[in-house]
């Protein structure tokens, strides 16, 4: 694999589901190039499909036409364990709701995809740990996700995706559940990830999430219908001092 | 992943639910302890039933005499003495598959001490005997051989006799009367307890054969007025012996194809045999109702596994995000059903061994706890788990991450 090819290429990707009888077409053709270390915001209002794109992208889902090359690779035909190989190595999730597993502490959660990596105990609990010090919870490890505040979980979350040392975050309204002071740390922490080199993926249907990207792709309709690079706003926390405060 | 681990976060799973997993159990740990303590408790009156033949003596047949017939009126086997002393010799000597064979000539006497008196059956036979009766010494000696080519006036006693005409004194050495002839006293036999009809087998006395013959029969007789005991040489050759003694004895007798025996043979393993099988049908009697509970607490595990698969999907949802391919979703559901049932049958062998012994205890049952049953009972009740949890694990692995993940 030589270093010039795109991480996401996709071709002329549609996606029709059958509702019964009643095939219902979402996506009427996507085509576009994410390159390494970009950061991509796709946005659209409910129902442009960017919640089946983003399926997609995350080989949670297979196109019904066209072709989707993952890091050179055609992921747009593989089977269900396949994907869930590629998944595990290729991509790390951030969802809106943290979906971390409740009474699970935050070090075995983040350990969660390493189990299926096939990694060692002792490799696995050094790497989780590491993961969980770089989004600033080295001292939460042990906390359940019921004793953490709804940024500490999605901070947990991010860490999770950050473990298997993924090139692609996919990011689904990561903010969405989160206040307004918190969510301005969550985009830094994803600023920086995308700084230190990780492509990152966000969908959001929040303009000012947006802002923060350095890319914005526009759906409507199941097509592309903006697609342009923009200066991003710097995230800027307001005290990295406060300590957060249990919300949930 | 390894097997360890998936053991480990099925078990954290089942003890977030320690009540469900509890109740779930229940039905495999019922059914086992209930196989576990109704096969010990079998098993221990089996094996005393199998004692009490043992007591009789292993691989036993009794040959008897035939019956009289005067006027029409047929007496009993034994009426007749038919049997002789040399047919006694042919059976040692001829029939290959007999081990030893012993003459017993019966009959009730008066026992009469210094100062006490007992009527018991006095038997002459040979030392033969005891070895066919797996009928040992308890203190002094036993007949001897040349105290039947001696006739000799010597008397072994049975535990019974001693004590009623001894006390609790030591009767070797003493001598007893029988119709004014003194006897003494060799040697005391071991406790043999009772017949599984309730005949004492310690209230009697024995005496060499010949002894029988001059001084309590009165004259030497050609026909063998009694019975006679063959062992054969082993416990499976009982049948074989008894044809043989069979057809040496028609032989002998010159009795035409067709006719009836003059004598009749015993075969004591026959109703050992029979109790066996009674033994058998109860033992698969056992075994079904033990199937079925089994089978109820698999349908109880099926049960909850599909509740928890519910309860669980974004949990599998998010699994499956991260990296889980369908088996090891299949592994993790499959392998909490069969911790389920294992945990389920090594506490029902528990229960059920510590039932056993207690009613043992209580009501003085013997017990036997058969390692065989345990095992098959732990190994069956694995087999459940697995045969119930795979519809509800393959359940798991197919559902689709999208779905799971949306799942509320």
């Amino acid at each position: 694999m030589s270093k010039s090819h795109a991480l996401l290429e996709l071709d002329a990707v549609t996606k029709t589901y059958h509702l019964g009888d009643v095939p219902v077409q979402v996506l009427y053709g996507i085509s576009l190039r994410v390159e390494p270390g970009e950061s991509v915001a796709i946005m659209g209002s409910s129902g442009s499909g960017k919640s089946t794109l983003m399926n997609i992208l995350g080989c949670l889902d297979r196109p019904t036409s066209g072709s989707y090359l993952l890091d050179g690779r055609d992921v747009s035909r593989l089977s269900r364990g396949d994907l869930a190989e590629v998944r595990n190595r290729t991509i790390g999730f951030v969802f809106q709701n943290f979906n971390l597993l409740s009474r699970t502490s935050a070090v075995e959660n983040v350990e969660l995809p390493l189990i299926y990596a096939g990694v060692g105990t002792r490799e696995r609990s050094k790497r989780a740990t590491a993961a969980l010090e770089r989004v600033g919870l080295g001292n939460r490890l042990d906390h359940h996700p019921s004793q953490l505040s709804g940024g500490q979980q999605q901070r947990v979350a991010i860490a999770r995706a950050l473990v298997t040392n993924p090139k692609l975050i996919l990011a689904d309204e990561p903010t969405g559940n989160l206040d307004s002071r918190t969510s301005v740390e969550i985009m830094a922490l994803f600023q920086e990830l995308g700084e230190s080199g990780i492509t990152v993926v966000l969908v959001t249907h929040e303009n000012d999430i947006a802002g923060y990207a350095r890319r914005m792709i526009v759906l409507k309709d199941g097509l592309v219908k903006d697609d342009h690079r923009q200066e991003p706003v710097r995230a800027i926390p307001e005290t990295a001092a406060v300590p957060e405060v249990k919300t949930a | 992943m390894n097997p360890l681990l998936t053991f480990r976060l099925a078990l954290r799973a089942l003890l977030r639910n320690k009540m469900r997993s509890f109740l779930t159990m229940l039905g495999i740990i019922i059914g086992v302890s209930a196989v576990i303590a109704m096969v010990a408790i079998g098993e221990g009156a089996k094996a005393q039933v199998e004692k009490q033949f043992a007591a009789m003596g292993t691989s036993l047949l009794i040959v008897m005499p035939g019956s009289s017939s005067s006027g029409g009126a047929r007496g009993g086997f034994g009426s007749q003495p038919t049997l002789t002393w040399d047919d006694l010799k042919a059976i040692q000597t001829e029939v290959a598959s007999v081990k030893s064979a012993a003459p017993v000539l019966r009959s009730s006497a008066q026992l009469v001490s210094e100062d006490q008196n007992w009527t018991t059956t006095v038997q002459g036979t040979t030392p033969a005997y005891f070895e066919i009766r797996t009928w040992s010494i308890a203190s002094g000696s036993g007949i001897t051989q040349s105290d039947v080519e001696g006739g000799t006036k010597v008397i072994v006693l049975g535990q019974t006799v001693a004590s009623r005409l001894f006390g609790s004194g030591d009767p070797v050495g003493q001598v007893v009367r029988i119709k004014n002839t003194p006897f003494q006293v060799v040697g005391v036999l071991q406790a043999k307890g009772q017949s599984p009809t309730g005949q004492d087998y310690d209230d009697g006395a024995f005496v060499p054969v010949t002894t029988f013959q001059s001084k309590i029969q009165g004259g030497l007789q050609k026909y063998l007025s009694g019975t006679i005991f063959i062992s054969a040489i082993s416990a499976s050759d009982t049948a074989r012996a008894q044809a043989a003694v069979t057809g040496l004895l028609r032989d002998r007798h010159r009795i035409p194809n067709g006719a009836d025996d003059d004598f009749s043979i015993r075969n004591l393993t026959e109703i050992a045999g029979a109790q066996q099988e009674g033994t058998k049908t109860m033992t698969t009697l056992l075994a079904s109702i033990a199937f079925v509970s089994l089978v109820v607490g698999g349908i109880g595990i099926m049960n909850i596994m599909l509740v928890s698969v519910t309860e669980r999907t974004r949990e599998i949802g998010v699994r499956m995000a991260v990296g889980a391919k369908p088996h090891h979703i299949l592994a993790q559901f499959l392998v909490e059903a069969l911790t389920l049932s294992l945990l389920g049958g090594l506490l029902g062998v528990a229960i059920g061994i510590g039932g056993g012994a207690w009613l043992a205890a209580k009501f003085a049952w013997p017990i036997l706890v058969r390692p065989d049953i345990v095992g098959v009972s732990v190994v069956f009740s694995a087999m459940v788990g697995v045969c119930f949890g795979l519809y509800p694990a393959r359940k798991a692995s197919l559902l689709d991450p999208i779905e799971a993940l949306r799942y509320e």
